[in-house]
C-alpha cells in the first residue's frame, strides 16, 4: 500500500478514498434526515454549536474525499466537474440536496399522498393534504365558465376546428408557402371569428344564443389570448415601421399611439373600454363587451410588440438598407423581403416574452365582469359550500398557466433554432 | 466620343455643418472606367453614393442616363435598378442563400419569372466562379467569395453602370486578387465603372481616368498614364509617394 495524504486525495488510493468519501456523504444525509424527520440527533454528544453543522461538515469531508482529478471513472469525473469543483461549490451542492430532502416530502404528501380525490362533497376531504375533490367538482366551471352544460360541445368543436385550421400552415405545400403570412394574419382570424360568432355565441342555425357574460373559464382565456395575439402582431409591426417612417404625420401618430398605450395601466384601459367607450358610441349601436375587451388588450399589447420589433429593426446594419435600395427596391419591397425577415428573427425572444405576458394578463378582464380561469376560481372560492379551498384553486390555476406558457416558450425556442442563420 | 451617361454639375453636399462635397463637376462617358482615390474622409464614398442617391445632394444637379435625380421616388428606383453597387462590407442578405440573394431583385423589381431569374443568377455566379456555392448561405462563405457574390448580385439587374465602394478594403490580402480578377473581367466586358479603391495596380490596369479627391474637392483628374507619370498638384504627389 502506498503512502497517502488525507488532504490530497489522489488516484493511487482510489478505492480507499472513494469508500471513505461515500461513507461520510451517506452519514451526512442520514444525519440530516434524522434531524429533520424524526427529531433525533445522532451527534448530540457534541456541543450545540457544533452538532448543528455536523451534516454539512460530514458532507464536505465526503465530497472532499471523492474529489479526485482524472479518476478514470467517467461518472465520477462528470460529478466532480459539475457540482464538486471546490469547497464552495460543494457547500452549495450540499445545501441544495438538504433543501430537496427538506421540501420534497411535505410537498409530496400535500399534493398526492394525503390528498383526496374520491367523493363529490366537501366532507369527502378528510386528509391533511390537498382537496382535489374541489377541483373535480368545479372542473367544468373552470373550463367553460357559466356556459350551459348541454351546449359545451359547441366550444369543443369550434376549438378543435380552429386548431385544425391553425395546423394547416405546417402542412401547406411549399408552393403556397408565400401566402402563409397572409393566411395567418387575415384568413385564420376571419375563419375563427365566424366560428366563434356562429358556433359559440349561437343565435342562428337553431343554436341557442349564449351571451358573452356567460362565457368563462379556461375557454375564455383561450379566446381572448388567441384573438389578441393574432391581431396585436401585425398592428405592432405597422406601428414599428410607422415610428421609423420619414413622413412626419405617420411617424408622430405612431409615436403618440405607442406612448399613450404604454403609459396607461392595462386595468385602466379595461375599465375605460367597459365604462367610457359605450358613451362615445351613437345611440342604438351596441358593441359586445368581450369585443371591446379584446380590442383594448390588442391595442395595449400592440404598443409593446411595436417597441420590441423596433429594437430588431434598429439592430440591423445600415448596409442592409443600402444594399436593398441599390438594387432598386422601394419601401415595401425593402422591408418585406430584406429587413423584416431578419428583424423578426432577431426579436423572437422578445415577442415570446410579450405574448407570455399577454396570456398572463388576461385574468384582468374580471374588472369588466368577464370571468376566465382565475376569475372563476375567485367566484368558486366564495361559494359558501366550498369555503377554504382557495389554495387548491390557485395551485391548479398556476399549473394550467404554467403549462400554457411553458409550451409557448418551448415553441418560441424551436422557432429560434429553425430560423437561425450565421451572419 | 460616346454619350455621357453621368453628368454631375456643381454638386454640393453637407452632413450638418460638414461640407463633404464642394462643387463637384464630373462627366462619365459610357463604357468609361474611372478610379477614384484619396485619403479617408475626402468624400469619395459620398460621391459615388450620391450617384444612386443613397445620399442626397443639396445643391447642383446629377443626371444619370438622362434622368435627373430629384425627390421623385419612382425615378430614383428606376435609376437604382440601372446602377449596380458593390459595398465594402459586402452587405449580402444573410437570411437568403447565395442563389436567392442574386435572384431576389430580378424577381421582385424586374418582375422576372422565378425560373428565368435563377438561370440568370446561375450564369452570373458562374462568371465570378462561385456557382458551386449557390445553395450555401452568406455566413458560410469566405470574404472573397461573399464579395464576388455581391458583384454577381449587382450584375443580375443588368446595370448600365457599376459603382464599387472600396470593394477590397475589408478582405484578407489573399482574397483581394480573386475579387480584382472578377472586376477586371467585368471591365474587359465593356461595363461603365466607377471604382473607389486604393489598389493602384488595378487602376493602372483598367482605368481610363483616375480622380484624386481631398477634402471634398476633385484635386486632380487625368488619364491614367499621366496621373501616375506626372501628377500636377503637390497633394497628389504626396499621396502617391505614400501609397506606391
Amino acid at each position: 500500500m502506498q503512502k497517502f495524504n488525507f488532504l490530497k486525495p489522489d488516484n493511487n488510493n482510489l478505492t480507499l478514498f472513494l469508500s471513505l468519501g461515500t461513507i461520510f456523504f451517506i452519514l451526512s444525509i442520514i444525519d440530516f434526515s434524522l434531524n429533520n424527520f424524526l427529531d433525533k440527533n445522532i451527534t448530540s454528544f457534541l456541543p450545540r454549536y457544533l452538532n448543528f453543522f455536523t451534516p454539512l461538515v460530514f458532507g464536505l469531508i465526503g465530497l472532499h474525499f471523492i474529489r479526485i482529478e482524472f479518476s478514470g471513472i467517467k461518472k465520477l469525473d462528470i460529478l466532480n466537474k459539475n457540482i464538486n469543483t471546490n469547497n464552495f461549490n460543494a457547500t452549495l451542492s450540499l445545501f441544495i440536496i438538504f433543501l430537496l430532502i427538506f421540501s420534497i416530502p411535505p410537498l409530496l404528501s400535500w399534493f398526492i399522498l394525503d390528498a383526496n380525490l374520491s367523493g363529490n362533497t366537501k366532507e369527502a376531504c378528510t386528509g391533511s393534504g390537498a382537496c382535489w375533490v374541489y377541483i373535480k367538482v368545479w372542473f367544468n366551471r373552470f373550463m367553460y365558465g357559466m356556459y350551459p352544460n348541454a351546449e359545451q360541445w359547441r366550444i369543443n368543436i369550434s376549438f378543435a376546428t380552429v386548431l385544425v385550421f391553425s395546423a394547416f400552415g405546417f402542412f401547406m405545400p411549399t408552393k403556397y408557402r408565400k401566402y402563409l403570412t397572409l393566411y395567418y394574419t387575415i384568413f385564420l382570424p376571419i375563419i375563427s371569428f365566424f366560428l366563434i360568432y356562429y358556433l359559440i355565441s349561437g343565435g342562428s342555425f337553431g343554436l341557442e344564443w349564449v351571451e358573452t357574460g356567460a362565457w368563462g373559464g379556461l375557454s375564455l382565456t383561450f379566446i381572448v389570448s388567441f384573438f389578441c395575439l393574432i391581431f396585436c402582431f401585425p398592428i405592432g409591426m405597422m406601428l414599428a415601421l410607422g415610428r421609423r417612417s420619414n413622413l412626419p404625420t405617420i411617424k408622430y401618430s405612431s409615436l403618440g399611439f405607442i406612448e399613450f398605450w404604454r403609459g396607461v395601466p392595462l386595468i385602466t384601459v379595461l375599465f375605460m373600454s367597459a365604462v367610457m367607450f359605450p358613451m362615445f358610441l351613437p345611440d342604438g349601436i351596441y358593441m359586445d363587451k368581450l369585443i371591446r375587451v379584446i380590442i383594448a388588450i390588442t391595442l395595449f399589447e400592440a404598443a409593446y410588440v411595436a417597441e420590441v420589433i423596433r429594437g430588431g429593426l434598429q439592430a440591423l446594419p445600415r448596409g442592409q438598407y443600402d444594399a436593398a435600395k441599390s438594387l432598386g427596391m422601394g419601401y415595401w419591397k425593402l422591408h418585406l423581403l430584406v429587413i423584416l425577415p431578419q428583424a423578426l428573427k432577431l426579436v423572437i425572444p422578445g415577442i415570446a416574452n410579450t405574448f407570455l405576458a399577454l396570456v398572463k394578463d388576461t385574468p384582468l378582464i374580471f374588472v369588466v365582469g368577464l370571468l376566465e380561469l382565475a376569475g372563476m376560481l375567485n367566484l368558486a372560492k366564495t361559494n359558501p359550500e366550498w369555503l377554504g379551498f382557495s389554495m387548491e384553486g390557485y395551485v391548479f390555476a398556476a399549473i394550467i398557466f404554467w403549462i400554457i406558457c411553458y409550451s409557448m416558450s418551448r415553441y418560441s425556442q424551436n422557432l429560434e433554432l429553425k430560423y437561425k442563420t450565421d451572419r | 466620343m460616346s454619350e455621357k451617361i453621368i453628368e454631375m454639375h456643381k454638386v454640393n453636399k453637407w452632413f450638418d455643418d460638414f461640407h463633404v462635397l464642394k462643387d463637384i463637376n464630373l462627366d462619365v462617358e459610357s463604357k468609361q472606367k474611372i478610379v477614384v482615390c484619396g485619403p479617408s474622409g475626402s468624400g469619395k464614398s459620398t460621391l459615388i453614393r450620391c450617384i444612386n442617391r443613397l445620399e442626397e445632394h443639396q445643391k447642383g444637379s446629377i443626371i444619370v442616363d438622362g434622368t435627373e435625380l430629384s425627390e421623385n421616388t419612382k425615378n430614383i428606383e428606376k435609376i437604382r435598378a440601372d446602377v449596380g453597387m458593390v459595398f465594402q462590407q459586402f452587405n449580402l442578405f444573410p437570411h437568403l442563400s447565395i442563389l436567392d440573394n442574386c435572384s431576389l431583385a430580378p424577381i421582385w423589381v424586374k418582375k422576372m419569372s422565378k425560373k428565368d431569374a435563377e438561370e440568370l443568377a446561375m450564369k452570373q455566379l458562374e462568371q465570378v466562379q462561385i456557382s458551386d456555392q449557390a445553395k450555401k448561405f452568406p455566413g458560410q462563405l469566405s470574404g472573397g467569395q461573399q464579395q464576388r457574390c455581391a458583384i454577381a448580385r449587382a450584375l443580375c439587374m443588368k446595370p448600365k453602370i457599376m459603382l464599387f465602394d472600396e470593394p477590397t478594403s475589408a478582405l484578407d490580402p489573399e482574397m483581394i486578387k480573386e475579387v480584382l480578377d472578377a472586376m477586371v473581367n467585368l471591365a474587359k466586358g465593356g461595363m461603365t465603372m466607377i471604382v473607389v479603391t486604393h489598389e493602384m495596380g488595378f487602376a493602372k490596369e483598367v482605368a481610363d481616368e483616375v480622380i484624386f479627391m481631398d477634402e471634398g474637392l476633385i484635386v486632380e483628374k487625368q488619364p491614367t498614364k499621366d496621373f501616375f507619370a506626372n501628377p500636377k498638384s503637390d497633394r497628389t504627389k504626396l499621396f502617391l509617394s505614400q501609397i506606391l
